[in-house]
């Protein structure tokens, strides 16, 4: 077996001086009726070859994003990444080591680690960004917590244009732990809505924006509003892409950010993995989940990083924890930061400006097409549109065209009542002709 | 000066008391970078967690040695966690608290009896 | 065509002007590691590293909304990019580079196929939300890593979706608490021993409960006569690492069961170090009720500084239908995607997290068990036991092992006796086997044992590495015993960073760069 490198002659030098008779005997404290006898009933070992033939056929059923024209968004979003960032990460030394808990020799690790840091901070508008979390819907569910720690209340207000995944994430979390969650009707401009919501009790108000339908909002007002009633806002981005062009979550009076961050460095693949970003003000820094890199320096003087306030989390605090999580989204992270250090400013800048530019073109095209009505006012790269048939019955037609349409309201939230909306998004993968293409072979299903 | 179980110091003076934890608390946490007092006004119990002190590698909560009202912090202390090192029993006390029960200090160890029994650990 | 043997090959005459030759570098110093500053400090502001094409902005929908200030991000060209993390990654140790016998971690060899496997445009490049019937493949695969993980464990049912280790205990207590209440059973306490993973009781504390802890005897197991006494109508599970945190197998396992089952409570099974079991036992005969498994351990996928993991929780029968969604079936029509708690999965606790768990990992992790198979597997286990005795055996004489009776499993636990009176620390040992080359062990974790050195060698370490290591620890020890403090107090001194202050970190913290 080509990655066991030990020998017969090996194994046998080695019982000999543990002084066992057989590898049996190492097995002893099993109970007899648990030792299996053989293997168990699944195939023998394979090849290289024969393991990769086998699921290069699995992957030759998927029909991949970039094999025709694709418009799916609502979470994840299709986006080129530099086949530079690809090569960091695979490097040996940031993708085969472990957690940096020996930082002496995890400085590569660590000094990433604290300009991710640095970057999600000044993207998010927010002081302090942690070093990751699993997911933007966990880091949302996190959040909710966290502000009900920080203001011990019990009620956490979502957004009707919270992506329903997310909610029913922060649902699952909060009510395990006595946080009622009262989620608002969904609605293409849900928003409005929230502020009537907030009360006393509130610990949170949880907003996306851009939002599932693709509405982008200015949350400033919603931000007064909470502050007002002693709740913390707390705001949701799914698209990291949009923050090169809108307004930040802490210039328009967020207390914590999250978000997803795959849009910048890393692949769609199925739905993860992905990186959670988390930012917060310095003020509840002590109550945040996720492992934390601070700058300090060596015995000599010299600049170092180091994980710190570990005092939080589980392999200290046990059940005081702000969070049970441990493994986070490293290697993601790192994506994200290479990717991110070759856009600089103003390639991000360019990069978000072609995304909406794209999305333009797409919603003007679509427009155009007889029983379509573009619902969403304000987007940066996705919106939402009610066609005049189901749209679970127009995606699968068109996917037998070729044309993966985006995603149905109905596959994400059956209750929302929204069957006939369609969600849509553009990226600067998104070409002409495969907008030409979609318009097209939506005309004609919407015409039959 | 009265002593816990828990490591905490309690010094009476009328029917105000100055708490803080013993030098051999501190010595057993380390380098404390953290600590969080509790809100003036505060009313505690006896046996309350009412305080947090941190080092880099540990967490420990401070309990109420008696019961009473939170009428003083020791405000330097957040800045200057390393005053818990340097003077535990002095500079870096916690908070102050006015007696509810006073009898409850009867039941304290006398200095001579709190080192008798830290040579039991 | 003639067989080649295989063999030693023989030395080719070199021909050097002198006729002498270097000694083989053993691996000390890095004298390539250079200084790196942060990107913030090299100040490409304007500067970017990718070519985009013109956007003709219009922005005119989004007045008032777009951002009015510079966001204060640096940007390299790819030359500098590589070269900036180039540079730092090698600041970094890794498993390719030495030994990296963390206890608790398993940082055994990732297979590069896998990470080609994971880059197929098939599984890269697929949105989580595309139409099932274009995923069919991606469906097929997490049916066959569902098969693979129910077989090798003996359970009945997978839950796929957890992200992580913790995640995955998350899920496994949120099922056990949707069965209790769906018995209309309000339990409200889990035990926990307490050599447990931090993540246990941390998890238990987010899903409700109280924790109460379970003390261990003097052979480092389970006191199954505390377990029983703290048994009762208020305990919902029971949750166990085995093997455990001491490296040691739970042979009272099938008792622990029993009582638990006994008690109306279920049996949390923590999978961590299902690493050295696989193939040789499975939890389901050992009565677990839910158990997951960090593919990012077993399985080999990637630790990467950190993350990504995955964490799926192997299922009994009477948790099944309390499993998050969403999960695959198939049917005549092919594999479908159950994302909705309705129907079939109308007791479902509710959602983790978005989609459909770490599919980059699923793949590298069939990958794995696809290419060692079920004899390999088999293997994996044996030669993880097997290492992990050697190393113990080899040490036992310097070093004090923490349980000396008996095997061990996967991994080799020592206190800290053996540095009595030389005024040494784990930390400092720690600290000087960086200076050897290697990455040290896991330190003062599990709490139970003081000043614990936790050595997991797994099974992918050559023989060869596997006695370089020991005798460098053999050589501290002789160190630490002579009196050679300084060796251990200033270490590390090869390393790109002497010891650093972590409690200036913490005191006053800096979290980011500022100007």
């Amino acid at each position: 077996m080509r990655y066991l490198p030990l020998t017969a002659a090996d194994r046998a030098e080695m019982l000999a001086v543990i002084g066992a008779p057989d590898i049996d005997a190492l097995f002893a404290d099993v109970p007899p009726a648990a030792r299996l006898a053989g293997p168990v009933d699944l195939p023998r070992h394979a090849g290289e070859l024969e393991v990769e033939r086998a699921l290069s056929r699995l992957a030759a059923r998927n029909r991949s994003s970039g094999a025709g024209p694709s418009f799916c968004g609502a979470g994840a979003y299709r986006h080129h990444v530099p086949a530079s960032v690809d090569h960091i990460i695979q490097r040996s030394e940031f993708l085969t080591s472990y957690t940096p808990y020996q930082p002496e020799i995890a400085q590569g690790t660590l000094q990433a680690l604290f300009e991710f840091q640095t970057q999600v901070a000044a993207l998010t508008g927010l002081q302090v960004a942690n070093a990751s979390l699993y997911d933007g819907s966990t880091a949302c569910a996190e959040a909710v917590m966290m502000a009900a720690r920080v203001t011990r209340r019990t009620k956490a207000v979502l957004s009707g244009g919270l992506h329903p995944h997310y909610a029913e994430a922060a649902w699952t979390l909060a009510h395990t732990a006595g946080v009622r969650v009262e989620r608002l009707a969904a609605a293409v401009d849900a928003e409005r809505a929230v502020t009537g919501a907030i009360d006393a009790d509130t610990a949170c108000v949880v907003v996306q924006t851009p939002n599932v339908f693709g509405t982008v909002t200015d949350v400033s007002a919603i931000a007064e509003a909470a502050h007002a009633s002693g709740a913390l806002l707390v705001v949701v981005t799914t698209e990291a892409v949009s923050y090169g062009l809108l307004k930040s979550p802490g210039e328009m009076g967020a207390d914590i950010a999250v978000a997803e961050g795959q849009s910048i460095g890393n692949a769609l693949s199925f739905g993860g993995p992905y990186v959670g970003l988390f930012a917060c003000r310095e003020a509840h820094v002590r109550q945040m989940p996720g492992r934390l890199c601070g700058e300090t320096a060596d015995a000599e003087g010299k600049r170092g990083f180091v994980l710190t306030l570990s005092t939080r989390e589980q392999h200290i605090r046990r059940e005081k924890a702000t969070s049970n999580i441990c493994t986070n989204s490293g290697l993601c992270a790192l994506a994200f930061t290479v990717h991110m250090t070759l856009l600089g400013e103003a390639g991000l800048r360019r990069l978000a400006e072609v995304n909406h530019g794209r999305a333009r073109m797409l919603r003007d095209a679509l427009a155009a097409v007889p029983g379509v009505e573009v619902l969403t006012p304000r987007f940066f790269n996705e919106l939402a549109m009610r066609l005049d048939k189901p749209a679970a019955a127009v995606v699968e037609a068109l996917a037998a065209r070729d044309i993966i349409a985006g995603v149905p309201v109905s596959r994400l939230d059956p209750a929302a009542g929204m069957d006939d909306v369609l969600l849509v998004c553009a990226t600067e993968t998104t070409m002409q002709d495969d907008i030409a293409a979609f318009a097209e072979a939506l005309r004609e299903e919407l015409a039959r | 000066m009265r002593f816990t179980k828990e490591h905490e110091w309690i010094e009476a003076d009328g029917d105000v008391a100055t708490v803080g934890i013993t030098a051999y608390a501190a010595e057993q946490l380390g380098d404390v970078v953290f600590v969080e007092l509790p809100e003036k006004g505060k009313t505690v119990r006896a046996g309350d967690a009412f305080a947090v002190v941190e080092s880099v590698k540990a967490a420990s909560d401070v309990y109420a040695p008696v019961s009473g009202q939170v009428v003083e912090v020791n405000g330097a202390l957040p800045d200057a966690p390393e005053t818990i090192n340097a003077m535990p029993e002095q500079d870096g006390w916690f908070a102050k608290v006015k007696l509810s029960n006073p009898s409850e200090l009867d039941g304290l160890m006398d200095r001579a009896a709190y080192e008798q029994f830290l040579a039991t650990l | 065509m003639t067989a080649v043997a295989v063999g030693r090959p023989t030395r080719p005459e070199v021909a050097n002007e002198d006729g002498r030759r270097g000694a083989a570098p053993e691996a000390e110093g890095r004298g390539l590691v250079q200084d790196e500053p942060l990107i913030f400090e090299r100040g490409g502001w304007e500067k970017t590293g990718v070519d985009l094409p013109e956007a003709d902005l219009d922005a005119s929908d989004l007045a008032g909304l777009t951002r009015t200030a510079p966001i204060g991000l640096p940007g390299l060209s790819e030359p500098e990019t590589l070269r900036h993390y180039v540079r730092l990654s090698q600041k970094n140790h890794a498993i390719d580079l030495a030994m990296y016998p963390l206890g608790s971690c398993t940082m055994k060899h990732n297979p590069r196929l896998n990470e080609k496997m994971a880059r197929l445009p098939g599984f890269a490049d697929i949105h989580p939300l595309q139409p099932v019937s274009t995923v069919q493949g991606a469906l097929a695969l997490m049916d066959q890593l569902a098969h693979w993980l129910k077989t090798l464990t003996g359970m009945p049912a997978v839950a796929l979706s957890p992200k992580a280790g913790a995640h995955g205990e998350l899920c496994g207590l949120l099922a056990i608490r949707a069965a209790l209440e769906a018995r209309g059973d309000g339990r409200r306490t889990v035990l926990v021993p307490v050599s447990a993973h931090g993540t246990n009781p941390a998890t238990a504390a987010i899903a409700g409960y109280q924790v109460v802890e379970i003390a261990q005897t003097a052979d480092g197991r389970v006191d199954i006569g505390d377990l029983a006494a703290k048994l009762g109508p208020d305990v919902a599970a029971v949750m166990v690492t085995n093997p455990n945190t001491c490296g040691l197998f739970e042979r009272d396992v099938l008792e622990i069961a029993r009582l638990t089952h006994a008690a109306g409570a279920f049996f949390y099974c923590d999978g961590a170090n299902f690493n050295a079991i696989v193939g040789r036992v499975r939890p389901g005969d050992l009565g677990v009720d839910a158990m997951h498994i960090n593919l990012h351990k077993t399985f080999s996928t990637p630790h990467g500084g950190g993350g990504p993991g995955a964490g799926p929780v192997v299922l009994s029968e009477a948790l099944a239908p309390f499993a998050p969604a969403p999960w695959v079936t198939s049917g005549p029509e092919g594999f479908r995607l159950i994302e909705r708690n309705t129907g079939d999965a109308a007791q479902a606790f509710g959602r983790l997290s978005a989609f459909h768990g770490q599919m980059g990992m699923y793949v590298r992790a069939l990958a794995y068990m696809l290419s060692h198979g079920a004899d390999g597997l088999r293997q994996v286990a044996e030669d993880a036991v097997l290492a992990a005795n050697y190393v113990k055996a080899r040490l036992s004489g310097e070093l004090t092992p923490a349980f000396p009776d008996g095997p061990c499993m996967h991994e080799a636990l020592f206190d800290d006796a053996w540095l009595e009176d030389t005024g040494i620390t784990t930390l400092d040992v720690a600290k000087a086997l960086i200076d050897e080359g290697f990455h040290p062990m896991t330190m003062y974790f599990p709490l139970v044992v003081h000043g614990a050195m936790l050595i997991e060698p797994t099974e992918t370490e050559s023989k060869r590495e596997i006695d370089r290591f020991c005798e460098a620890l053999l050589r501290l020890a002789a160190a630490a015993k002579a009196g050679d403090v300084a060796r251990f107090k200033g270490a590390p001194f090869k390393a790109p960073l002497r010891r650093l202050d972590e409690t200036a970190a913490a005191r006053k913290p800096r979290l980011k760069w500022t100007p």
